[in-house]
This record gives structure tokens, sequence and C-alpha cells, in this order.
């Protein structure tokens, strides 16, 4: 049963050209509706990554539910529990006691101690002062040999700080151990603050690699002793906006160098950025750029003639530069159509220009905006969507499965979207079933 | 510890509850909430999001607004889209940092209704307790403020009925009219399984006036003070029940048609329509009355009995499901109910269980269960497990799994 409300609701103010939208924050921000597409990580997947390491919750039965299922849809129920908060702990003041006592009984049940424990605090124990510094101090004391975490779930403060996820990339490094690298880690990289591991081929691993230096990162780490590994490394590096804050400052705390180095579509970006990094390292094998930049244009023009004129709807959870991407796309021949996004990175303020410019009526739509509940989600001509969000919004059954950019980095980012383009004008998928699975690239029992 | 769970889910709150039961009523439902309510209750607990669309919105609270109580925005951004979106109502419910400002939601349901003329209601909660709670109270609502006298056309009251111009046939008729309260997908699953109680009362002469709240409309059920009697086919349904018999005098039974536990249901429900009084706990009854609940309600006595199957979820549906297994298969059945609302509504044997530890406690000897799947974890390894899937507890998990069960009523 497929049952539509409106269909004739006025679209402005949830969609506009790009020509008269104002930076960065095309939409005014109201009710929000929430879509059924769920592939972006949340807090529970990105903690998962940590191995040997074990969530607590503590929070009211509302916001419990979306995380314990998350880890139950992701087969990692064993690894999540939590303790429930209730009107009296919240009337009497006593959210310390409740946590602590919650959480090492929780602890005690355990048939296996933890290495770590991710223990995540919420809104209501910001807006009531609990005493963080007592709670921790108390659980280290009780259960000396386990690693706790200061995590936080409180996305009332997500406009007006570091989001949940952002704090959870910053709080996941504190484990890491402040020592002397060892010689061994001296040629070692340790690439943090994404949630996948960047593609093999990519430009930053082939030149590491092609300079003798080894690569860690964080989503491939196998146990607890691999993971506190991370800090015996020359550099850190971070490659996804979101992981910025975090990892920076657990670079400055360990005494590495950092760099970020995000993961863009512009060829002059992309040499920037491996260029600081080979001097930096003083690495004397580079990539050949000249090169590189053919095989992207080539890669990209047997897209064109594979996608042709098929209109183009890209989303905001592809990959974080939705703009870039465009702009690329759009330079080398292809018909984007539409933009879906809530809000502009700064980063992103040149591509958004360039856009104004040169595809003034580039649509931008919102994905959060209460019309979008409403408004058509089928096109007339079926649209080649990049992304989960662009897929559903257009009722696409050809689109590139991913989200937050995966592993593409640099030129060999760029030739492999041009590949998976190809490959979703020609295939069909099961866009239904796809995307209302949580975490894009975990286990899912749905 | 009653608040600590090690491995086991928790059920739907009772702010997604209040989603759930208006889904279809084209109101527009806005819980007053940073983020993470939206996001739960249409990943885990709406299974209608990705087909059926419904006006359910987040204001996306934020800290400032919170300490500064700037209820304006809040007001004004639902103006906006009502403006826009034109619902038939506004329902809206509050989650823990409202609750704890102690925002004051039936001012502003108030202001909102004066601005717009679109009636608006406030349906208390605090996202600190269950769906029953929650969808009980918004179908609480809905009775109060959307069902009247001048939409009856049938039973209730005496006057509309003394106004058919085929009085006899029509009264003959409205005597087997009903309606089933409690009906939402997070007990029920799909339409299609809620539906089979609709047809399994059929087969005992009954007429479904509405179903609150699936596959009727707000108009519907807005005509339900011309029923003979409600069934109150989950506890969700019970405070709307309680509503209707204080306006209209509508009695009520409380019991879910299922397998051979219909038969005594539909005698209930006559029994009520007639005016007999009778315990209205429909299955509660039917089970004292058996020989195997006799035996249960010396357990307090005797210690080491035990029923040989345990059935876990909400009160209504098991204890009607319990009901139907004692009747069929002759054994011995106790419920366990995880749920907050379960006063009136166990039998003898029954237990109310806060968390999971008791939970676990008072599984301990269970030698055959059936539940939802997640249960399993805490329950012994030489138990029999029978796969029960409970939308408000393993959420859309057991989906697919649920499309191809047989409905409730044809459960056993």
């Amino acid at each position: 049963m497929l049952k539509r409300l409106g269909g004739t609701v006025d679209p402005k103010g949830a969609a506009t050209a790009i020509k008269d939208a104002e930076f960065p924050a095309p939409f005014a921000s109201e009710l929000e509706f929430n879509s059924p597409v769920h592939g972006t990580w949340n807090i529970v997947h990105t903690g998962m990554q940590v191995p040997d390491a074990h969530q607590i919750y503590v929070c009211a039965d509302n916001c419990m539910r979306g995380v314990v299922l998350t880890a139950a849809e992701m087969n990692e129920a064993e690894r999540f529990s939590f303790v429930i908060l209730e009107e009296e702990h919240l009337l009497n003041g006593n959210l310390e006691d409740i946590t602590i006592e919650g959480v090492s009984d929780v602890i005690e049940r355990l048939e296996q101690k933890p290495k770590a424990v991710f223990l995540f605090t919420v809104c209501l124990h910001h807006f009531l002062g609990s005493d963080l510094e007592r709670i921790y101090d108390e659980l280290g004391k009780r259960f000396p040999e386990i690693c706790f975490v200061r995590c936080f779930m409180d996305p009332i403060m997500r406009k007006s700080g570091l989001t949940p996820d952002q704090k959870l990339r910053l709080s996941m490094y504190d484990p890491l151990k402040k020592g002397t690298v060892t010689e061994e880690g001296q040629r070692r990289i340790s690439i943090l603050g994404s949630d996948f591991a960047l593609d093999e081929t990519s430009d930053l691993k082939r030149l590491l690699r092609c300079n003798d230096y080894q690569i860690k990162e964080s989503p491939v780490c196998e146990s607890w002793e691999d993971y506190l590994s991370l800090s015996d490394c020359r550099m850190v590096l971070n490659c996804y906006p979101s992981g910025k804050a975090g990892t920076e400052w657990a670079a400055e705390r360990l005494g590495r160098p950092f760099m970020y180095l995000p993961s863009c579509f512009d060829y002059d970006e992309i040499i920037g950025q491996l260029e600081v990094l080979s001097a930096s390292l003083e690495l004397l094998g580079v990539l050949d750029y000249e090169g590189e930049k053919e095989s992207c244009e080539a890669a990209l023009h047997e897209a064109l003639l594979e996608v042709g004129d098929w209109p183009i709807a890209i989303d905001g959870t592809f990959h974080p530069r939705p703009m870039g991407l465009a702009r690329l796309l759009i330079s080398h021949g292809f018909h984007v159509e539409r933009v879906y996004l809530d809000a502009i990175s700064p980063e992103e303020e040149n591509d958004f220009k360039w856009l104004q410019q040169h595809a003034p009526e580039l649509m931008l739509l919102a994905t959060v905006q209460v019309k979008m509940r409403v408004l058509p989600r089928q096109t007339e001509r079926e649209m080649l969507a990049l992304g989960q969000k662009a897929a559903w919004f257009t009722g696409s059954r050809h689109f590139v499965n991913m989200v937050q950019g995966a592993g593409l980095y640099g030129f060999d980012g760029i030739r492999r979207l041009a590949h998976l383009m190809v490959e979703a004008a020609r295939e069909e998928k099961e866009t239904p079933d796809l995307v209302i699975r949580k975490g894009w690239g975990c286990e899912s029992c749905i | 510890m009653r608040q600590a769970y090690r491995i086991i889910p928790i059920y739907t709150a009772d702010v997604s509850g209040v989603c759930s039961a208006l889904y279809e009523l084209g109101g527009m439902t806005v819980m007053h909430d940073p983020s993470g309510c939206n996001s739960t209750y249409n990943t885990h607990d709406e299974i209608r999001w990705y087909e059926e669309d419904s006006l359910i919105f987040i204001s996306g609270l934020t800290e400032i607004d919170a300490i500064m109580g700037n209820d304006e925005k809040f007001i004004h951004d639902i103006e906006e889209a009502a403006s826009e979106l034109k619902p038939r109502f506004i329902a809206l419910a509050s989650s823990p940092i409202p609750y704890m400002n102690g925002t004051d939601f039936p001012a502003i349901a108030e202001v909102t209704e004066q601005d717009t003329g679109i009636p608006t209601f406030a349906v208390p909660t605090n996202g600190m307790h269950d769906y029953v709670h929650g969808a009980g109270m918004a179908l609480e609502a809905i009775a109060e403020h959307f069902v009247n006298e001048d939409r009856c056309e049938g039973f209730y009251p005496a006057d509309c009925r003394n106004d058919k111009a085929e009085a006899g046939i029509e009264n003959e008729r409205d005597h087997r009219r009903v309606n089933l309260l409690g009906v939402t997908p997070l007990d029920f699953g799909p339409l299609d399984h809620a539906e089979t109680m609709k047809h399994s009362l059929e087969q005992y002469g009954w007429q479904i006036n509405s179903m609150w709240a699936m596959g009727d409309t707000l108009d519907q059920l807005s005509k339900s003070a011309d029923a003979a009697v409600n069934v109150v086919v989950s506890s969700v349904g019970l405070r709307a029940a309680k509503v209707l018999q204080r306006k209209f005098g509508t009695p009520y039974v409380v019991g879910a048609p299922v397998g051979c536990f219909t038969e005594k249901l539909s005698e209930a429900m006559e029994a009520a329509v007639s005016g007999a009084k009778a315990d209205n706990v429909v299955y509660a009854a039917c089970r004292m009355a058996a020989k195997n609940l006799q035996d249960a309600n010396k357990a307090e006595e005797n210690t080491r009995y035990q029923a040989e199957i345990t059935l876990i979820g909400e009160p209504v549906t098991m204890g009607s499901l319990a009901a139907a297994i004692e009747l069929q298969y002759g054994r011995s059945v106790r419920v366990l109910c995880p749920l907050e609302e379960t006063e009136g509504l166990l039998a003898p044997g029954d237990e109310a269980v806060c968390g999971e530890e008791m939970m676990e406690e008072k599984l301990k000897d269970a030698g055959i269960i059936a539940a939802d799947p997640l249960y399993r974890p805490i329950c012994p390894k030489d138990a029999q497990f029978y796969e029960l899937p409970h939308i408000a507890f393993s959420g859309r998990i057991y989906l697919k799994k649920i499309k191809q069960m047989p409905g409730f009523a044809d459960l056993i």
C-alpha cells in the first residue's frame, strides 16, 4: 500500500535554484522530517569499530530505543548495554548515583570484562549539571582494569557546538597513550577519524607505500592492543571532516604532527594536499600528477558516454563535498539537476559560488524540511542518483549506494566514482531494501 | 538492578506510541525533542514510514531554546508547517528535556489552536514510559476530542436510534456493531495482520465499525458512538474505551480475538451489549474458569507450581493467547508482562516483571517459552523457545518473518 499525502504543496522553502540560495544555510531551520534512509553511520556504529570495547548508554527509554536496536541490527547486541533513567532520578538529582550503580551492575553481569567501556551520558546529565568527574573517578576505582571513555549522546547541542558524532571521534582516541615513537612507528602513518578505511588504490596509500610508509587506520584494527598502537606513528592524518576536530586534538595530545587532507574532487586541491604531505614527510617518490589527471579525464569521459544526458541527483550523505562533486560533473558535461542537502559546508564556499555562476538553475532541495514528506518522490524521467537520499527522494532504482565518501580519496577517488556511476547506470538496485538499512557497510540483520 | 540491561532491548517508548496511534488519522504530530526521538520512531517503531506518508515531525529543540524557554519558536514552527500542510489536528508530544523544563504544553496547544483554528492537543509524554502509555493517551485524546454524539448514526444514543426509519432492523444490526480499540503495528504488525481480528469477529456476526487506529480514517473513528460495544484488543485501547463509556455509555470488554478464545470473547461482547454484568477482562475470566488456572491460583501456596508455557509481552494480547492455548490444548500458561500498565489486566499466575534481571530470574525454570526472539539470550539454554516477534520490542528486525506469519487472530 503506497499512500501519499498532499501533492499540491508549494515546494517553496524546501527547494531553490542555487542562484537564489543563501550560503551556508539555504533553508530555514524549522520542524524537521526524517526520511526513511538510514545508511549514514551513527555513534553506535562508529563506537563498535573499537575492538574489545563495550558501549553503555545511560538515558531515558525513547532515546535508548534507537541506539540499542542499532546495535541489535548490526548483530552487536552483546557489546551493548544500558541503564534506564526515570523521573525520580531527575527529581531526586541523583543522576550520578544511578549512572555509577547501573554501569557497575552491567559490568558485573558481563560474562567477559571488556578492555574499554564507552560510557555515553546524555542531554539530561548536561542539563542537570551532573558531576561527570565523580562518575568516572568512582567507576575507575571500581574497575581499574577497564578504560572508561567519556562519550556523549547529547543531540540538543548539535547546533551549538560539536555534534555527538564529532565528540565521539574525539573521545574514541582518548585511550591512545602518549609515548616515544618506536623505530617502526617512524615509518608509519595513522589515518584516523573516518568510519571507512581508504581504498587500497587511493592516492594517499599509493604515495605513502611507494615511500616505504606503513598505514594504520582505526576502522581496520583487530584488537584493543592493535587499536592502542595507532599512537605509534610519525604523523596523524584525517580525510573526513567530521573527524577533523577529534583527530587534530588527539594528534596534539600525542605530540604527533597532524594534517587534514579532506577527500575532494578538484585536481588542484588534490595535488596541493599531496604536495604538502610530500614536503612534510620529505617524500622522494611522488605520483605522476599529469598521468593521474589524464586517467581521471578518461574515466569521466567513459562514464559520460554511458550516462549521457541522464539527469543526476546528488545528496549530502553521499560525500562530504556534494558541491564539489556537482562542480566536477557539470564541468565534465554531466547533467546534474539536483542536490539534496540542508546546509553547505564552509569548505565548499568556492564550489557553491562557482555553481551559482555556471549552473544557476541547479536545484538545491532540503531533506529535513517538512514539505519533503509530501512533495512528489518520483521524477518524469528516472534520475541517476548519487547517494541513498537522492535515490529515495527521486524514486530512483539506479543509484550509487555509498555514504560519507566511503574510502574514496584523490584522483583514484574520482576514477572510482566514475566507475560506480557507470555501474549504477547499467544496473537497477533494490532501493527500498538497501536504503533503510542502518550503517552502510555494517552487518544488517533486517 | 532494575534499570540496568545487559543484553535485551527496551520496549518502544511513549513518544513513539503517540505517533504510531495517530499515524493514519490525517493529523500532524510534533515531538518536541532535539533529534533522537524522530529517527528512533521512524526507523525502529514505524513499519509504515517508507510507504505511507504521515505528518510526523520533530521540533529540533536546541540547548539555547530549552534554556531560554523559547516556546515562541516552537509555536511559530508548528503554525508555519500547519499552514502549509493543513492537518486535521495537531498533537504535541514531549520528550525528557521539555519535561524537565516544565514546558507548558497545554498552553502551547491552546495558543496554537487559537492561531490556526486547527484542533490541537498535547499528549503528556516524557520519553520515560512505554508505548502503551503514549499510544493509550493519544487514542484517549481522539476519543475526547473527535467522537461526538451528533456523529451518531446507530446504536447510541436513543434519540439517534429512534430517528431511523427502519428502526427494528437497524437496531438488530447495530447491536452487532463494534469498535476495536488499541490496534497499532507495534502490537499487531502490518494492516492485513490486524485485519484478521476483524474477519474473526465478523464470523461471529459482528460488524466492525472502526479499528483504532489502523485502516480507518479520523472520520470513521469519529462515528465510534455508533457501536454497541467496544473491544479493547490491547492495553493501548483501554483509556479510549473508558472515555467512550463515560461519554456514550458504550460498554467495553477486554480481549483480543485469537483461535478458539474468539468464541468466548464474542459471548462476552453479547453479554455486554445486553447489559449483563460480567467481568470485562474476558481472557482473565476465561482462564480463571479453566482447571489449569485453578492450579495456578494455588501457586502462592505451592511455590513449586510452574506453568508449562510462558508467554512474554503485552498483557491483553498475551492474556488472550494464553486463554486460547489453554482452551485448545489444555496446557497451563503464564504471562510475564514487562510493560507498565498491567493493573486489572493480568490473570492469577501472571506477573508484571520489571527489568531484565527480574525477567531472567522468572524465566529460570521455564520449560516452554514463546516470546520475541530478542529475549532468547536471557532464557535458559534448555528451554524450548518459540519465536513470537513483537515490533514494540525488536522493531523491524523480524518484519520479514512477521509478514510470513499468520495475523494475530489466526496465530493458533
